[in-house]
């Protein structure tokens, strides 16, 4: 017997449904009864009832790409703040491969990274790597902290959001599955990016998300886009290309 | 509001016994089951990962909880679940006579008591190597802080998305002038015969705080126990509709 409507917010302790249902993420199951854990939103799938969380904080699962920075320099490994409870361990193998150098020639403390989580341990130790397409050393820039259970409301379905805030700002996004976003381009669209983003995770809950954010969108740029020229932008944009590959 | 228009009413009339059912109605005029007037808001911190703010009567409590994150105490960190801070605190201006600041015998042992009796309702184990910290600060106090403090550190803990198996609320009964009764005001607390207060994970029934200070013979510590438990009833729908308002529109 289901207790609760699809898409309802539930706190912890309140019972979603009773007898034949299973227990999915956010939930858990005491005396034939699923209840949720968390703040969140039900959803319920087939038999399966799963709670999507309000907020949360980052848990690093092995192939995320997150954006992390360094915060300390080791003997053989930079150590990164991720924005998780964990902090991430990058081996200077990850980086050079067998050849020794000093790492902090190749990145210093403070500089922020592109990674892969490449593995997690039983104890949560986290291994990062930056072998793949588009990781590597951010230049410049803003960083924009969300919560990561929100990070999919901001990309949109088959990234519609996103790719609708890269193309009315021309800025360059890039969205960590941490909740970190690096946002680069012009320091004003920079701002309205990052005005756009808080409100994505304000209203994440709510539907018709997408309709709202492009009418904010054009509003505030409908002040901006006097000053816009092209050009600029699309030299902004090779550029970065350039910068990703490591 | 409701409540305090109830108990004017009584006040001006004169006929208390007969609207509470034979018994005394109490100094501040509440009947003997009745709660101060409470309000309960989630998320009123921007910098917390969660945050609340309770009023029960003239009570005024605030709770950040930061976390799940590094711990770098090493000797504190368990392997295989996270680990509960509580720090309880009275501001100076909180009570009549200025309170020195900082931590005292008192606040230590709210600080462990509130600690341990959000425990049992948090899922430690999903968070292995980290602390969950957890802050209270008593702005204004009237009786009843402990509960106060542990029900806004359960809507915090709740606001700040971890998971837990219930929201604990916390409510006091005892007795005061002769008769048992429920939430104990700052006057009936100190003039009172016994204060027991309590906290419970509403749907279970488990309680995880009790504790007794005075005498009560066992029928009344059973009355008591009664009262406290519905007073934790009322106050978790309370701290649901908080945490649900602040998400609703």
């Amino acid at each position: 017997m289901l207790l609760v409507e699809d898409k309802q917010i539930v706190v912890p302790g309140e019972i979603l449904a009773e007898g034949d249902y299973h227990s999915g993420r956010g939930t858990f199951k005491e005396e034939e009864k699923v209840c949720s854990s968390l703040v969140g939103l039900v959803a319920v799938r087939d038999k399966k009832i799963s709670v999507i969380p309000l907020q949360s904080k980052y848990i690093p699962k092995r192939g995320d790409v997150v954006i992390g920075e360094v915060t300390d320099i080791r003997f053989s490994m930079w150590n990164l703040d991720i924005n998780s409870p964990y902090s991430g361990i990058l081996p200077a193998a990850e980086v050079f491969g067998k050849e020794k150098r000093e790492l902090n020639r190749a990145f210093n403390v403070g500089d922020v990274l592109f990674l892969r989580v490449v593995d997690v341990d039983e104890v949560k130790k986290v291994k990062l790597g930056l072998k793949g397409r588009g990781l590597g050393k951010f230049r410049g820039g803003i960083l924009i902290n969300i919560t990561p259970t929100k990070v999919p409301r901001l990309i949109g379905k088959k990234g519609s959001m996103i790719n609708m805030i890269k193309d009315q700002t021309r800025c360059e996004v890039v969205v960590g599955q941490n909740g970190v976003v690096w946002v680069k381009g012009k320091p004003e669209m920079e701002r309205v990016v990052q005005k756009v983003v808080k409100t994505i995770e304000d209203e994440a809950h709510t539907s018709g998300l997408t309709d709202r954010i492009r009418d904010m969108l054009l509003e505030l740029l409908g002040e901006k886009t006097e000053k816009t020229t092209e050009k600029q932008e699309d030299k902004e944009e090779d550029e970065f290309e350039e910068k990703l590959i490591q | 509001m409701i409540i305090i228009l109830t108990s004017k009413l009584i006040g001006n009339s004169n006929k208390g016994s007969l609207i509470t059912s034979g018994t005394k109605k109490r100094p501040d005029g509440r009947a003997f089951d009745e709660l101060r007037p409470l309000k309960i808001e989630a998320g009123v911190l921007e910098r917390a990962d969660g945050s609340s703010y309770v009023e029960i009567g003239d009570n005024k409590v605030l709770a950040a909880v930061y976390g799940p994150r590094e711990l770098h105490v090493r000797r504190l960190l368990k392997p295989n679940m996270a680990i509960l801070r509580c720090r309880y605190n009275m501001a100076p201006f909180s009570v009549e006579d200025r309170k020195r600041p900082g931590p005292d015998r008192r606040s230590v042992e709210i600080s462990k008591i509130t600690t341990e009796a959000l425990n049992p309702a948090v899922f430690l184990e999903k968070f292995p190597r980290s602390t969950i910290d957890i802050f209270i600060e008593v702005l204004q106090a009237e009786g009843g802080t402990r509960c106060a403090g542990i029900t806004a550190a359960s809507v915090a803990l709740a606001d700040a998305g971890i998971p837990m198996r219930d929201m604990v609320a916390a409510c006091a009964a005892g007795k005061a002038d002769g008769q048992v009764v429920m939430d104990l005001s700052e006057w009936e607390d100190k003039e009172g015969e016994a204060d027991l207060p309590i906290a419970m994970m509403p749907r279970t029934g488990d309680i995880t705080l009790l504790q007794m200070d005075g005498h009560l013979t066992s029928d009344e510590f059973e009355k008591a126990l009664d009262l406290a438990i519905k007073g934790c009833k009322i106050i978790s729908e309370e701290q649901k509709n908080a945490i649900k308002n602040r998400y609703g529109d």
